[in-house]
């Protein structure tokens, strides 16, 4: 086997607006952080990574695009990750925001493991590493066999929203990343072979659980994708699917369709109830990826009856350690704070602090 | 002025010694037993027709064949290889204490050393003096009504909660409802560990910005279905929650029992007692806060004490006195049964007794103060050494007798992590120094701790121990990430712990997984 062999995708112009908080380099908003001289962010910082990756072991390859590996647009990132593709690498390291992720994941697919050199404006998703230090050190650790892969949620935040200074997002999809574990628990201490064996065991747990008179609805992501696959329905990974016990009552549901069968429950003793997960990275619990739980459908669910799955160590690593609720109402929002329960095993539950 | 800034050039011996399976000559044996005499072999047989056929090895099992001077040579290579205490060790949440000679000396008197638990009472009378003594301190310190010293440590006892409070709910007609204990993820593992095993679910309780969770996180957590509160106070990081006695007072009005993890009691030892903040039981590891041997060369003792309301459940037999005459109980109807066989590793609980009685009411307070105040000394230095902060450092409260620091700073500027730092620290002599339990809430953990014991100047060693770590880092990493350089083996990898397909626990295994043919 020869040498493992990493991409470097580098977008120079992300994080370029960060200063000045204009919300992101997309269109407008690059014109004008480069008229008040913005200089480039993210050379520099994949640069420490690199620097960070070759202290930390060597033994690899890199693969760059040539010149100042300049990406000016989207089409440059997902043209360079596409051609990545085919060339056998081991992994994918990108430097930019959530846009520069988007696109990477547009090229690769989950068919290449990728991880992110924080140097955007934005990074809601999360295959980010926590610095870009972290970045190489995690890179090298996985070239070296001593990193496992997971699943991470790629975050699309609607740009006009944004800068509009309203925060909206929805899942835009999944990638393979190298377990980016921030409190990284030493093997001296027993961390176990497989640390996603609770989860899983919950996931089986809730969908045994799925009782034929209750309604269900599940929301998006990995997690209940999980729950969806226990039940044998034919659910969406990043959309809203209701069930009834095993039976699919709808798939990719908007907050109409979720109102007009909480309406047909209303006679039912067994009340409706939500599972959800929870967005790695950010904590957002609502209004991250899962609009349609708008703050009308939460209400009439209830405070009690949202059920919160999520692996403990996601929950761990948000920093700080509490859940955020966006749901566009700052009532709901309200409503929603205080602290709710996670589950985050089979027996285990993790009392955790929501805010708005 | 000392060379080297004080620190010492230690130098591990080093035999090359191979793992003992690899020792050793066919044939050869380290004692030859004589040919049964023909009489006994008339009268009880064949040796082998004394096991049930189906228990009898079909093959030798494959052992070493080694002289007996080979053996004992072979151990004292490895332990000559070994680091273990012989230096300044600060090993953070276990309190590395001293056991005073004087103790083992007790121990090795024919009156305990030839002693045996199923001994007549009568006989053993002054054993059981002894227990019944340090039971009595215990209550002295805790408030507690009777301590029991069956379970084998610190866990053990966390057990013994978690069973007692099965047997309470037993009792009141409420077990498989009240089914929830609440912990925080600041308390020791062991207690959700043992809730677990004991059948119930647990519920986890996150800190606040302050260190501690807050009461409405309590509150969320507690319903009906509250069986139990099991937390440590201080926790590791070294905060002590001031609302612990809200904590009580909610819990119990939820109808659940409060056990107080006292395993590490040397911060507040002769300050408070569990039974006056409320609670209902609580725990003490002999070795962490007594003054007895880690491990106690056998088993070790959680000492778990309770109310008189509780006392009724606890596993048995207990010690009791007439006044006239000590005997052991076991006749007691509503008792969980046992955690652990007879009444728990005796010569710990005698090595405690005997230390207690040493330091007197007095002693244990002003040890307390000691473990403080060598705490905060040693908190003042270490945050000035380049690369060292704490955890919660917004948080500007003492500390108690320990606080958990960070490397993270050092990580992010050098990549020199814990594990670093723990490799070269063993260079100077020093046992590599605990990091935290899990979960890791704290980047790059390390949590040392002096207690009462250790002197100023072992203190001020390690701390120059480390400031040595950290010049090196910042200086030159890969001194430090190539360590340890002065020891019997290099830098062990240590990926293979955690996969499956190379990790070997018996020589079997390690040559089923790394000498495939």
């Amino acid at each position: 086997m020869g040498r493992p062999r990493i991409g470097l995708i580098v977008n120079p112009v992300a994080g370029l607006g960060g200063r000045f908080a204009l919300k992101g380099t997309d269109g407008a908003a690059l014109e004008r952080a480069l008229e008040r001289g913005a200089l480039p962010v993210a050379p520099e910082r994949a640069r420490r990574a690199i620097l960070r990756l070759v202290d930390s072991g060597g033994g690899f390859d890199l693969v760059a695009g040539a010149g100042s590996m300049g990406e000016e647009s989207a089409e440059d990132t997902r043209a360079m990750a596409a051609e990545m593709a085919n060339l056998g690498l081991a992994l994918v390291l990108f430097a930019g925001g959530d846009g520069t992720a988007r696109d990477v994941l547009d090229a690769l697919g989950s068919r290449l493991p990728i991880l992110g050199i924080p140097s955007g404006v934005k990074m809601h998703s999360a295959v980010f590493a926590t610095s870009p230090e972290a970045a190489g050190e995690v890179a090298a650790s996985f070239v070296h066999g001593r990193t496992r892969l997971a699943d991470a949620e790629i975050m699309d935040i609607d740009e006009a929203a944004l800068r509009a200074g309203r925060l909206s997002a929805r899942l835009y999809g999944h990638a393979r990343v190298p377990l980016l574990r921030r409190l990284v628990q030493g093997p001296k201490m027993g961390a176990t072979p497989d640390g996603d064996g609770e989860l899983a065991a919950l996931c089986n747990l809730l969908a045994a659980e799925a009782e034929p008179g209750r309604l269900l609805i599940l929301g998006p992501g990995t997690t209940l994708a999980r729950i969806k696959a226990r039940l044998g329905i034919e659910g969406t990974l990043a959309g809203i699917d209701v069930v009834r016990g095993r039976a699919l009552a709808a798939k990719d549901a908007d907050e109409a369709r979720i109102l007009a069968l909480l309406d047909a429950e209303q006679a039912n003793a067994l009340p409706p109830r939500v599972i959800v997960g929870v967005v790695g990275g950010q904590g957002f619990l609502f209004g991250r990826g899962n609009q349609p739980l708008g703050p009308q459908v939460l209400r009439r669910l209830g405070r009690s009856q949202i059920v919160i799955a999520a692996a403990a160590e996601k929950i761990l690593s948000l920093d700080p350690p509490y859940l955020r609720v966006d749901t566009g109402d700052p009532n709901t929002d309200r409503w929603l704070c205080g602290h709710l329960a996670v589950r985050t095993g089979p027996k285990r539950t993790l009392i955790v602090k929501v805010t708005a | 002025m000392m060379k080297n800034g004080g620190l010492r050039e230690y130098r591990s011996a080093s035999w090359d010694e191979p793992v003992v399976m690899e020792l050793g000559y066919p044939g050869r044996r380290g004692m030859v037993f004589g040919e049964v005499d023909a009489a006994i072999a008339a009268k009880v047989g064949a040796a082998e027709a004394l096991l049930p056929a189906a228990m009898r090895r079909r093959r030798p099992p494959a052992l070493p064949e080694l002289s007996e001077p080979e053996v004992l040579r072979h151990y004292l290579h490895l332990s000559q290889q070994t680091l273990g205490m012989l230096g300044v060790n600060l090993f953070g949440t276990c309190t590395m204490k001293y056991n005073p000679r004087a103790g083992e000396a007790v121990m090795a008197r024919p009156q305990v050393a030839e002693t045996h638990p199923l001994q007549h009472a009568d006989t053993l009378q002054g054993t059981l003096e002894l227990v019944h003594g340090f039971d009595l301190i215990l209550r002295e310190l805790s408030g507690m009504d009777r301590f029991v010293f069956q379970a084998a440590g610190g866990a053990d006892a966390a057990y013994t909660h978690a069973c007692v409070t099965r047997a309470h709910l037993a009792a009141r007609g409420e077990l498989g409802k009240r089914d929830e204990i609440v912990t925080t993820i600041q308390t020791h593992p062991c207690n959700p560990a043992t809730a677990a095993t004991a059948g119930f679910k647990v519920v986890t309780l996150m800190l606040d910005e302050r260190g501690y969770p807050s009461l409405d996180a309590l509150k969320a957590a507690l319903s009906d279905r509250t069986a139990a509160l099991m937390v440590n106070n201080p926790d590791d990081m070294g905060i002590y929650n001031p609302e612990i006695k809200e904590w009580v007072r909610l819990v119990h009005e939820a109808g659940g029992l409060c056990f107080y993890d006292h395993a590490n009691f040397n911060g507040v030892m002769g300050k408070l007692r569990a039974r006056e903040l409320g609670f209902d039981a609580c725990m003490y590891m002999l070795h962490k806060t007594f003054g007895a041997p880690k491990g106690g060369g056998g088993p070790a003792v959680g000492a778990y004490g309770c109310t008189a309301e509780l006392a009724r459940y606890l596993p048995g037999p207990v010690v009791a006195f007439d006044g006239a005459k000590y005997r052991l109980d076991s006749d007691r109807p509503d008792s969980l049964g046992k955690v652990r066989e007879f009444w728990g590793n005796v010569p710990q609980v005698l090595k405690a007794y005997a230390w207690a009685r040493a330091m007197g009411a007095e002693g244990i307070h002003e040890a307390s103060d000691l473990s403080v105040l060598a705490n905060n000394y040693m908190e003042k230095k270490l945050l000035a050494i380049r690369g060292v902060t704490k955890s919660n450092p917004h948080i500007d409260a003492w500390r108690m007798e320990m606080t958990r620091y960070s490397l993270g700073v050092l990580k992010e500027d050098t990549g020199v992590g814990v594990a670093d730092m723990q490799h070269r620290m063993v260079d100077f002599g020093v046992d590599a120094p605990w990091l935290s339990h899990e979960p890791w809430l704290v980047a790059e953990p390390f949590t040392p701790e002096a207690g009462e014991m250790w002197s100023k100047e072992d203190i001020d060693y390690w701390i120059a121990a480390l400031a040595r770590v950290s010049e090196e880092a910042y200086r030159d990493p890969e001194i430090v990430k190539t360590a340890p350089h002065n020891q019997s083996i290099a830098k062990i990898r240590t990926d293979g712990l955690e996969d499956p397909e190379r990790w070997a626990t018996t020589w079997r295994a390690y040559r089923r997984k790394h000498r495939k043919a």
